[in-house]
């Protein structure tokens, strides 16, 4: 075996060039990977959108003929899943990969081969789970996969094989981006980055990864168990045979409660970038807003059972879980009330990250305040179900997560590709995207209180409902425009928009001291740290930190590169193509399984069932050769 | 040809070397996944409908037997990484043939185990115990299994001059998954095996499952 670990990474050519295709499919480097995510996390973006208006226009009027009842239940499944787990976790992956080793003054993740195996298992999850379009067997059991609506008997078809299968990948993909980013981050800092001087969204991105490494198991094995249920018939959650389809929820929110603070705390990590910047102050009581933080991470494990007051777990459990809900809302509130100190007193500006992020606070505060409403489990018994629970989490993943993450990509995008976006249209995009997502999502308070249920793929007509579907179906459609002018901006931008050096925020954190887009090696010399906010006291060493008696807008020299290293000098790790070979491997061994559960239903023919065996087979050999090849590879050669 | 970016070679701010940090938050993570095993497991004692139960065939003094070896394989690890450590190669090499060799014969042990068990009727969509029993206990052995593979690689790097003494920490990072998978069939081992299950309510007659004639009858069948 050592003769063919030898060969291996031998047979494999080792791209030379950093340009070009082949550059892109070998990087290693974290900005480039933070950057594909980015993308691809954008195109999936796109896609889930298209899901959701075609549901809009569905309902736009009563007795909807847009969608079929299945085709309903299928946009429902994947709109969610796309977005939790392909836009709103990828987006914020794109943010940590780009900036962690930035502004904690690295030249890149702790592992480099395995952030871009990362990246590319995301991907390959991405594109098998929508692959179920293409022979029209999109699962349609909801992202949540209630058991036994998953079981074969109720979702006979390959669209629950699809999906767990998919996410399986996905969860592997994450777990490894999290135990990279946690060693990246506990392991990589410049010399005197202390724990309490890091940038708030490096904190976040800690608590995050750990957030994933433990609750990515706990769904990993709920998967697990659900896919021997329907490729081998065991009993986990077969009634007939004393299993416990509660147990499955159990399982899935046990992981999905944390999950939503995986998606909520990266952008919240940016808006406590983002507020400081344009109000020229540091950020209001740092060691509280970090604790909270962390506090929210360790709460968060205590309060999944609110998902489900109405299963008939008893009135001990739901008290418990009710008092354990409220009392998270608290750490949640005392960031708000930080932010809004932030604030006060600051020398205000309002460029486009800003609105963003003062939209993010705004909406967010709607949608923690009718959490709370639902956290109280007898008020819950009459939401549950409804449409005030969509208009819950979509104030705090779309109003919240998706508002501060395009105010990280306003803030960044400089940063990122060495010109700004357009204010004029940033603020169209803005304001347009704050109008047509409170049209969309604010009257489904109203018409869940009135009892319209979740998940109905249409309505009749006299239920007092068709004004108001009517609107959000409006206000669907400003997004849709909204999403268009921000398009618009990208390709301005990218052709003519403005080269605004460095800084053009007049920043606080050590990524804005590089030039812009930073240089593959990022330091020249790795910086060493003083205090918080390091980039602020390196420019204005004779002030304090609330910036008094400064020209608003100087600028102090940045980096150069004469001080540092010569650029030769600085050994970067090369690329390889050994990840996206490993990446390719394991989507097709797991992928492969999808033709095991094609038995009765699923009329395809012993031939094709061969042929699926064998995807998993080569893709399995496939992995595990290119992971010994991993092993033998050097770093440079 | 430089290894400037090698982790191992760049001062970290904790000291610790980066390759042993993620290996334990690895094995963090994994912690969870045996947990939602066991928790699986736990949940679904005693609530089978059916036979054959765990009192009725398992085989207490065998299992045993088979933990002892895997629990020996860790002194053996343990011996493997003081050997590579005091630059001892071939006393690395015997100690880690040694410990893949216990691993295998508790693989070995397990695979007799499931056949004997399926030949007495329990199968992976017999009941709730064969459902639960198998997929927690075969995803040890799976666990066990990349052990083996882990430990044969070492010994062919080995063997081509790869590991040299400066290189210990890729044993020791070796040895650390093995002792996780050791230690988690301490815990597979005292819940599953040895904590004895209630008996389940047979639902037809509402009285306690009675199971023993019919393990009887597929044993002589």
């Amino acid at each position: 075996m050592a003769a063919v670990t030898g060969s291996l990474a031998g047979v494999v050519h080792r791209p030379t060039s950093e340009y070009g295709f082949m550059g892109w499919l070998s990087t290693v480097d974290h900005k480039r990977i933070g950057i594909l995510y980015g993308v691809t996390a954008f195109l999936f973006f796109l896609l889930g959108g298209i899901e959701a208006v075609v549901m809009r226009l569905q309902l736009a009027v009563p007795d909807g003929v847009v969608t079929g009842p299945h085709l309903f239940n299928q946009l429902i499944t994947m709109h969610a899943t796309t977005m939790v787990f392909l836009v709103v976790m990828p987006l914020s992956a794109a943010f940590f990969n780009f900036l962690v080793p930035l502004q904690i003054g690295a030249r890149d993740v702790a592992f480099p081969r395995l952030n871009a195996l990362s990246y590319w298992l995301f991907l390959g999850g991405g594109i098998f789970v929508n692959l179920s379009w293409l022979i029209g067997q999109a699962p349609a059991a909801g992202w949540f996969g209630y058991a036994n609506l998953t079981s074969k008997t109720f979702s006979p078809d390959l669209g629950v094989d699809f999906w767990l299968l998919s996410l399986l990948i996905l969860g592997t993909s994450s777990v490894a981006a999290a135990l990279n980013f946690t060693v990246t981050i506990v392991n990589l800092r410049a010399p005197g980055m202390t724990m309490m001087r890091m940038p708030l969204f490096t904190w976040m991105t800690l608590v995050v990864a750990f957030l994933i490494i433990f609750a990515f198991p706990v769904i990993t094995i709920g998967l697990v168990e659900l896919g021997f249920d329907r490729f081998l018939n065991t009993n986990f959650f077969n009634p007939l045979k004393g299993g416990d389809p509660v147990l499955w929820q159990h399982l899935f929110w046990l992981f999905g409660h944390p999950e939503v603070y995986i998606l909520i705390l990266p952008a919240m990590g940016i808006v406590s970038e983002v507020l400081p910047t344009f109000s020229r102050k540091p950020l209001f009581g740092y060691p509280v807003v970090v604790f909270s933080g962390i506090a929210i991470g360790f709460m968060g494990w205590g309060v999944w059972a609110h998902h489900m007051f109405t299963v008939g777990m008893g009135p001990v459990a739901n008290t418990v879980f009710t008092l354990t809900t409220m009392f998270i809302a608290v750490p949640t509130g005392v960031k708000i009330f930080n932010w809004i100190a932030t604030l006060w007193g600051g020398q205000i500006t309002f460029p486009t990250p800003m609105l963003f992020s003062l939209g993010f606070i705004a909406m967010f505060i709607i949608g923690g305040l009718s959490g709370v409403t639902h956290a109280v489990s007898p008020s819950d018994y009459q939401q549950q179900d409804t449409y005030y629970i969509v208009a819950h989490f979509h104030y705090v993943l779309f109003g919240g997560a998706i508002f501060g993450l395009f105010s990280g990509i306003y803030y960044y995008w400089p940063k990122i590709w060495g010109r700004l976006l357009d204010e004029g249209l940033g603020k169209w995009h803005f304001w347009l995207m704050m109008l047509g997502f409170n049209l969309t999502f604010a009257p489904m308070h109203i018409l869940g209180m009135n009892g319209m249920p979740r998940r109905i793929y249409t309505y009749p007509e006299g239920m007092g409902w068709d004004f108001w579907n009517m609107l959000e179906t409006v206000g669907s459609l400003v997004i849709v425009l909204s999403i268009l002018i921000f398009l618009v901006n990208v390709f301005k931008s990218r052709s003519s928009g403005k080269v605004p050096g460095n800084d053009p925020w007049d920043a606080r954190t050590l990524e804005w001291s590089i030039a812009s887009p930073p240089p593959a090696y990022n330091y020249a010399t790795v910086p060493v740290v003083h205090g918080r906010d390091a980039f602020w006291s390196m420019k204005y060493p004779h002030l304090d930190s609330e910036g008094h008696g400064t020209a608003v807008g100087a600028h102090a020299p940045t980096e150069t590169h004469s001080q540092g290293e010569h650029e030769e000098h600085i050994h970067m790790p090369q690329g390889s193509l050994l990840p996206l070979i490993a990446g390719v491997g394991q989507t097709m061994m797991i992928g492969g399984m999808t033709v095991v559960s094609a038995g009765a239903p699923f009329e395809i023919g012993g031939a094709v069932l061969h042929v699926g065996s064998l995807v998993s087979v080569l893709g399995g050999l496939l992995m595990l050769g290119a992971l010994f090849a991993w092993c033998s590879e050097p770093i440079n050669e | 040809m430089s290894v400037a970016s090698h982790p191992a070679e760049h001062p970290t701010a904790t000291g610790l070397d980066s390759r042993k940090l993620l290996m334990w938050a690895f094995l963090g993570s994994d912690c969870l996944f045996f947990g939602s095993l066991i928790a699986t497991y736990m949940i679904y004692r005693g609530r089978s409908l059916e036979c054959p139960l765990p009192g009725n065939i398992y085989d207490i003094p065998y299992t045993s037997v088979s933990a002892f070896v895997l629990l020996m394989s860790s002194l053996t690890m343990v011996l493997a990484l003081a050997a590579i450590q005091r630059g001892d190669h071939k006393g690395l090499r015997i100690w880690l043939v040694a410990t893949g060799l216990l691993g295998t014969v508790f693989l070995g042990g397990q695979f007799y185990e499931f056949t004997s068990f399926v030949h007495e009727g329990l199968t992976l969509d017999k009941n709730l115990f064969g459902s639960t029993f198998f997929v927690l206990t075969g995803f040890h052995g799976a666990h066990v299994t990349v052990g083996v593979l882990i430990l044969l690689s070492l010994f062919l790097v080995s063997l081509r001059g790869g590991l040299p003494q400066a290189d210990s920490l890729t044993v020791e990072l070796a040895g650390l998954y093995w002792h996780f998978v050791d230690i988690v069939w301490i815990v597979i081992f005292a819940l599953v095996y040895l904590v004895p299950a209630p008996i389940p309510v047979d639902p037809t007659t509402n009285q306690l499952l009675v199971c023993v004639g019919e393990a009887a009858a597929a044993v002589a069948h």
